[in-house]
């Protein structure tokens, strides 16, 4: 690129090839050049040294035009290869077209707090309907009236249930591990390693089985129905229920909250028995404890009571996870990264729930004395 | 008109949309819209993209209710009948939708089922027949027990026509019907729309820009205006683009080009040709 001044024009001469990639100078090079020699009002081109140009050219020249645009200075394009000319004053013609969506400016600090708030109703109000529609559906499931596929359930049934148990298994074993690994080490010191048993059993009876299944169930199931209704939202296959009259809650939801409810206490009882093996393994294998006495140890101090807190209790964790999977798929909006996103919030969501439950019921039985 | 007469008017229609507003916050999608869709009617829902077609489809069948204004099928009023009401006035309607819509867990046989399972007391073999025979109807014979998602756009898009058809349905909606299908199968689908309405007597409503199937099928049309988010133009799509004067009208209808022949545009959109509301196929 160089220049050659005439009077109040300053004329530029293209040379070489202008394409993305290469080291092009930039527009503020010519109107620095500008403003060192006052008086020039008009900028024309002259490409016969120009070699090969794209985009590279473009965006140069664009950039030149706004620059000069600011400062009152007139740019000739005629002097440009024709083609140029044409892309350029397409990208003007549709500048003038189309009006840009006013992009909001920044939000002050209370706008942001209103809208946050105002988000936040909006998402318990949408809470209360759906627990609201839920209930509805439920009676009408409790009468015999709620409209599914039985072929549904019986998938449901297998997701739920059989295809957790490899990974309910490991947790709970390892859970079961850790606590008599933990327990035992301060156990000792009172020569009272027997009491390992006790600890594991009612740790996993209690507390550990139902909250640990419902952690992984929320993971595993809890995300894997807010996607699934989150992309038949996208899909409009929950428009097609609806305009079926058929009930998205009874025909999709329910379904879901059935399968959960009554596998998760099966998995619950289940991760208790291989959580007390894995604490067993523990004592009988590095403790020096015999299989016989671990195992009366643990039926003497784990009572129906445990069992039974931490089977109620993953009753109630089913549906808070079929719930939260649920709600935030159905509530998902239609693209790709929103349903991640509903995934991610059902989870979040069901695990804060998960645990917030969990503390609720400790404090009740403490209370009751059970 | 007086409002009396208006109403009675309304009520005597198949499918009359009375006053209807919609707004998002303080945006305005639609406003007081009313026109009225008589019996086997192809009625063309048109307009350029963002004008508030696919809104307004949605508030006629029911899934979004508007901020004001009534849609009447038949002189019932959709948003003030109760759930058991709606569903009698669901039942006979059928919906092809934008993206199909089908259930993307069942098959296709479970697909078109499903409708007949919930609305009638046919039992398995005679469900198994009409899905058979709504099957063959859109040429997907032996594809019964195929998921959606093994079929090609133009398959799953005959599917859903299947399913749409599943209960014998008074009223067709078709949402943007020609989005992702080739020229010739576009050109098929019309054809069909045309053949449903002359044999059947359905009433179709079609949401669409594109002009081939507007001109190709269109007995009577609105088309929105994306300014002012109301009924810029109503009439046989074809005579409006013969008589109408309003330059945003001709600009729709002849893409932008308003000095061309516009006798000749029609004819390029070849098919079948509506006179005084009777078809007459084009010499």
């Amino acid at each position: 690129m160089s220049y050659s001044p005439e009077g109040a024009t300053l004329q530029i001469h293209l040379k070489g090839s202008w394409t993305i990639g290469q080291d092009l100078p930039s527009a503020r090079e010519v109107t620095d050049h500008v403003a060192a020699r006052p008086g020039t009002g008009r900028i024309t081109f002259d490409h016969s040294g120009l070699t090969d140009w794209d985009s590279g050219l473009l965006t140069f020249l664009v950039s030149l035009q706004n620059r000069c645009a600011a400062s009152d200075l007139e740019v000739d394009i005629n002097g440009l290869p024709q083609g140029v000319i044409r892309l350029l004053s397409l990208a003007r013609e549709f500048k003038e077209l189309e009006e840009p969506l006013d992009r909001k400016t920044p939000e002050t600090f209370l706008a942001a707090v209103g809208s946050r708030a105002i988000g936040s109703v909006r998402y318990f109000t949408g809470v209360l309907e759906f627990i609201g529609e839920a209930s509805v559906a439920l009676t009408r499931l409790v009468r015999g009236r709620a409209r599914f596929r039985r072929s549904d359930l019986g998938l449901l049934f297998s997701e739920c249930g059989a295809q957790a148990l490899p990974i309910v298994s490991l947790i709970s074993i390892l859970v079961g591990l850790i606590l008599a690994f933990v327990g035992v080490v301060q156990l000792r010191m009172f020569g009272a390693q027997i009491y390992i048993a006790n600890l594991v059993g009612i740790a996993m009876a209690r507390e550990m089985g139902a909250m640990m299944t419902a952690i992984i169930m929320m993971g595993r199931t809890g995300a894997a129905f807010a996607t699934q209704l989150g992309t038949m939202e996208v899909n409009e296959e929950i428009d097609a229920l609806k305009t079926l009259g058929i009930s998205p809650m009874e025909f999709l939801v329910m379904p879901r909250m059935l399968a959960l409810v009554l596998m998760m206490p099966l998995l619950t009882v289940y991760a208790d028995l291989v959580g007390i093996l894995g604490g067993a393994m523990v004592g009988v294998g590095m403790f020096d404890l015999s299989s016989q006495q671990y195992w009366e140890q643990t039926v003497k101090a784990v009572n129906l009571n445990h069992f039974t807190i931490g089977v109620a209790k993953s009753a109630v964790f089913a549906v808070l996870i079929a719930a939260s999977g649920c709600f935030h798929g159905m509530h998902s909006e239609r693209s790709a990264s929103a349903v991640g996103y509903a995934a991610t919030r059902a989870v979040v969501v069901g695990i804060v729930l998960i645990v917030v439950t969990d503390g609720i019921f400790a404090v009740i039985t403490s209370t009751l004395g059970i | 008109m007086p409002p009396e007469e208006r109403d009675l008017r309304m009520n005597d229609a198949h499918i009359a949309v009375r006053d209807v507003t919609l707004a998002y916050d303080s945006y305005l999608v639609l406003k007081d819209l009313t026109f009225t869709i008589e019996r086997s009617d192809i009625f063309i829902i048109m307009g350029g993209n963002g004008c508030g077609k696919s809104t307004l489809l949605k508030i006629m069948i029911g899934l979004k209710e508007p901020a004001s204004g009534k849609v009447f099928y038949d002189g019932v009023s959709f948003w003030d009948a109760d759930p058991t009401e709606r569903n009698a006035i669901l039942k006979r309607v059928g919906i092809l939708y934008q993206r199909n819509a089908l259930w993307s867990s069942m098959t296709l046989e479970e697909n078109i089922s499903l409708p007949l399972e919930e609305y009638t007391d046919l039992g398995p073999r005679q469900i198994k027949e009409i899905v058979n025979l709504k099957l063959s109807l859109v040429g997907l014979t032996g594809f019964e027990d195929h998921y959606p998602s093994e079929l090609s756009g133009g398959m799953q898009k005959r599917a859903a026509l299947a399913r749409a058809m599943a209960l014998d349905p008074e009223i067709l909606f078709f949402d943007e019907p020609s989005a992702g299908l080739d020229p010739i199968n576009a050109r098929l689908l019309d054809d069909l729309i045309v053949e449903l309405s002359d044999s059947l007597k359905t009433t179709v409503v079609v949401i669409t820009h594109d002009l081939a199937s507007i001109f190709a099928v269109g007995t009577r049309s609105i088309l929105l205006d994306p300014e002012t988010k109301t009924i810029l133009a109503s009439g046989n799509p074809r005579r409006l683009l013969e008589e109408s004067r309003d330059p945003k009208v001709l600009t729709f209808l002849t893409r932008g080009q308003t000095d061309a022949d516009r006798s000749s545009i029609a004819r390029c959109f070849s098919g079948y040709l509506y006179k005084d509301g009777k078809k007459d196929v084009h010499p």
